[in-house]
């Protein structure tokens, strides 16, 4: 039996750097090698170090369990401890993600609109103005 | 606070455009003032790229949302990215005189 397939893991920004050098190796011992961090290991570490949520609110946002979530981010943890102890240098890519912002319907004129700041709920439509909206 | 709209001709009685990255022209308005620039689209006969090459023609104007009819999967992320709000009129063959009246609501 096939085991059950990946659930795609939701991400809200893509990160703004591909990745971190490791400078000043006393080893001489030519090239350094490279941790690949995917981008859902990224976006926990992001929304569970940085934006201070916990680890169901994290959750929810990437569309996963709360177990799976804890899971991409111990992973995440342990790369990024790697990398950091023996001097290689991360490289963010990869992972099975799709990029997604909240989306909303106004019924009122039926445009489709997304919420770029998270922080803020969206009460009215931004085009008409109504206040019938919709997931 | 300035609005970015995708328009099919120069006119204030053109029709509101599906595609984003190959539409005829944008139309900036701004909320505040009331005023409008029609740009011309030079990514209109573009063979590849022209959303990403029209999202940063919109962006370099500080717009806070656009207005179009669809917008394509490459450059979801990057407008997402660029915190402006888009808002999408699927199948709608409204003027852009009506839209900028809705806006003002």
């Amino acid at each position: 039996m096939s085991p059950r397939p990946i659930r795609l893991r939701k991400i809200s920004n893509p990160p703004v750097i591909s990745g971190f050098k490791p400078y000043g190796n006393n080893k001489k011992s030519g090239k350094t090698e490279s941790i690949f961090l995917h981008l859902e290991e990224y976006e926990s570490l992001r929304l569970c170090d940085h934006e201070m949520l916990n680890h169901s609110q994290a959750a929810e946002s990437m569309a996963v369990s709360r177990p799976t979530l804890t899971r991409i981010y111990s992973k995440a943890r342990k790369k990024i401890a790697e990398a950091l102890v023996t001097g290689k240098q991360i490289i963010i890519e990869g992972g099975k993600i799709y990029y997604d912002s909240e989306w909303l319907k106004c019924n009122t004129c039926s445009c489709f609109f997304n919420n770029p700041d998270k922080q803020k709920k969206i009460k009215e439509c931004p085009l008409c103005g109504s206040n019938n909206l919709s997931n | 606070m300035k609005v970015a709209i995708t328009s099919s001709g120069n006119t204030m009685e053109s029709k509101l455009d599906q595609r984003f990255g190959r539409c005829s022209f944008f139309v900036i308005y701004d909320s505040e003032t009331k005023g409008m620039e029609f740009i011309p689209n030079p990514n209109k006969d573009a063979q590849e790229g022209a959303g990403p090459a029209s999202v940063q023609l919109v962006a370099s104007r500080n717009v806070s949302k656009i207005i179009s009819g669809e917008f394509g999967i490459k450059i979801k992320s990057l407008i997402d990215s660029l915190k402006i709000q888009m808002i999408a009129l699927k199948d709608s063959d409204k003027s852009i005189n009506e839209v900028i009246e809705m806006l003002n609501h």
